[in-house]
């Protein structure tokens, strides 16, 4: 963790008319850092998340992105055609529902490729091998390159999508509860998946969870938010074993112990 | 059929070539737009036609607005002259306008299309007005307008390639083989209308001015003279146009683009010229197919 943040939150704010999305977060993000955002429904998670992608525009503070050429920039004063070639090569999005992240009416290999189309592939032939590696990464079984994802479990198309995000090597991946619908052993597996896939690439990546085992495992940092604020940060181990706020202690007893 | 050239005389009830004045203007507007910005696709006020979408009624509002009294006018349907959506928007513009009609291509000031370009080379004299139902070449794959103008707007046409990568991956060949996607000037990337892949290369550097109009759509784009028009493809599978295994039955031609007609009940086809002007003036020439004189007057005309 070298130098200049990749990504740093400063105080940043959104009101939805006088209602809170979420209020003040501030926090730095250096590359290779997992940060997971944990809380209850309705605390400002997902917000938080699309504020940081650029999808949302705050009503105060601001976000700011090392991009690829060193040069720090603040992501809302970046043009649209910028904001999405920064969608497609240095980050990531992963959505909790695969259908919104992948393309249901083409080939899982097209899904894979569409990134590398998007910026300037033009031979089939190595955009079909790449689409195959990737698709092995993820273990998926490369025979099934030519199916569309509806024939894929949701487990599948989750990996698929995470493929699909990780092929133009960004380094940095948004997640919004990436386990969230998949049953326990199927969340086991994608979530070994990914702790591999974050450490061979060095990525950094924003989780947001409601799940503190996925914060367990993935993370190196947390950020436990209520009601729109940030109430506790700090290494994940140090939060989830030692917690200091009543509500993250709450939140901690409240996993059921089978 | 045979190559006529005839003049009409116009219904008076009409204002020249159907459409005001007014309407007139502001679809000359929207084409000056278009020629300005090659490829990219203008909005403009489509009217109510006489006919219904589908039929041409793009193709025929930017006709009406560019015919002027002096005009030749030739409609083609298919390549073909004498078929129902070209004899009657020939005889609607026979009627509203009184302007010469013609069947040959050499003679004609403007061809209207439906889905062919004709063989004759086109030459800087002329305009060619094509018919299109879809101008949006990626609405199959997105769906919001919205989305597809800022696309555009970035040039964003990745997702072009996905579909011809999704070709290959299900046939081991780009299967697309009419509104295949071209690049224009080297930056819009622009749907033919329903034209075969076979006439794309008639469209680079092309003499005459050509003309699009989506009238359901309310879309008019163009490419002026000498544009670049590039097919796109992928460097390990170019662009190839149709080749056809056959030659015309009626007049030999081996470059041309054939249609096939069932002939019988028991198999029986051949495979004669789409664009029959040409295959007519062939034949004129002395060139024999080899059904030329079996094969029924419905197909062959009566140039057989």
């Amino acid at each position: 963790m070298t130098g200049q943040p990749l990504l740093t939150a400063e105080s940043v704010t959104k009101f939805y008319g006088s209602r809170l999305g979420c209020r003040d977060i501030g926090f730095e993000l250096y590359a290779g850092e997992v940060l997971a955002v944990v809380g209850e429904s309705g605390s400002g998670k997902s917000t938080l998340l699309k504020l940081l992608s650029g999808q949302l525009e705050p009503s105060g503070g601001r976000v700011l992105y090392r991009m690829r050429d060193d040069v720090t920039r603040d992501i809302l004063t970046l043009t649209e055609a910028e904001r999405r070639f920064l969608f497609r090569t240095d980050w990531g999005f992963v959505h909790q529902h695969a259908e919104l992240g992948l393309r249901m009416g083409v080939s899982a290999g097209a899904n894979v490729g569409e990134r590398l189309m998007a910026v300037g592939w033009r031979h089939y032939g190595r955009i079909r091998d790449e689409a195959e590696t990737w698709l092995e990464r993820v273990e998926i079984d490369a025979t099934r390159i030519d199916d569309r994802p509806t024939a894929y479990s949701g487990g599948m198309r989750q990996r698929l999508q995470i493929a699909r995000n990780l092929v133009t090597s960004p380094r940095l991946v948004f997640m919004d509860e990436p386990t969230g619908g998949l049953d326990v052993s199927v969340q086991a597996r994608l979530l070994d998946l990914m702790r591999g896939l974050v450490a061979d690439l060095g990525l950094a990546a924003i989780v947001v969870t409601h799940d503190l085992a996925v914060a367990r495992l993935l993370s190196h940092r947390i950020l436990v938010m209520k009601d729109g604020r940030a109430i506790e940060t700090g290494l994940t181990d140090q939060v989830l074993d030692d917690p200091r706020e009543p509500y993250t202690q709450l939140l901690v007893s409240s996993i059921l112990q089978p | 059929m045979n190559a006529m050239i005839s003049t009409a005389t116009p219904s008076t009830a009409y204002n020249f070539a159907y459409l005001d004045e007014q309407t007139k203007r502001m679809i000359r507007r929207a084409i000056l737009k278009a020629i300005a910005i090659p490829g990219y696709q203008v909005p403009f006020a489509s009217r109510e036609m006489p006919m219904p979408y589908g039929w041409g009624t793009g193709g025929v509002q930017v006709t009406a607005a560019i015919l002027g009294a002096n005009d030749r006018l030739k409609v083609i349907d298919q390549g073909a002259d004498d078929t129902t959506n070209a004899v009657s928007i020939r005889k609607f513009f026979e009627k509203t306008s009184g302007v010469a009609t013609t069947t040959l291509t050499a003679d004609a000031t403007i061809i209207q299309t439906r889905h062919r370009i004709p063989e004759k080379e086109l030459t800087e004299t002329q305009v060619l007005v094509y018919q299109v139902p879809i101008p949006e070449p990626l609405r199959f794959l997105e769906p919001r307008e919205t989305e597809t103008r800022v696309m555009h707007a970035l040039e964003d046409y990745g997702l072009m390639h996905v579909k011809l990568y999704e070709d290959i991956a299900t046939h081991g060949h780009i299967a697309t083989t009419y509104a295949y996607p071209v690049k224009v000037e080297g930056r819009y990337v622009m749907d033919p209308s329903p034209t075969p892949k076979f006439d794309n290369p008639k469209m680079d550097d092309c003499a005459a001015l050509q003309l699009f109009g989506a009238g359901r759509e309310k879309r008019i784009y163009a490419v002026p003279p000498h544009t670049s028009v590039v097919s796109l493809d992928f460097e390990d599978h170019p662009f190839e146009a149709t080749k056809f295994d056959h030659a015309c039955a009626l007049c030999a031609a081996t470059h041309t683009y054939l249609d096939e007609v069932i002939t019988d009940d028991a198999g029986g086809r051949m495979f004669v010229c789409s664009d029959t002007d040409h295959c007519e003036e062939r034949r004129a020439e002395g060139h024999r197919g080899d059904l030329l004189g079996e094969a029924p007057a419905a197909i062959a005309g009566s140039a057989a």
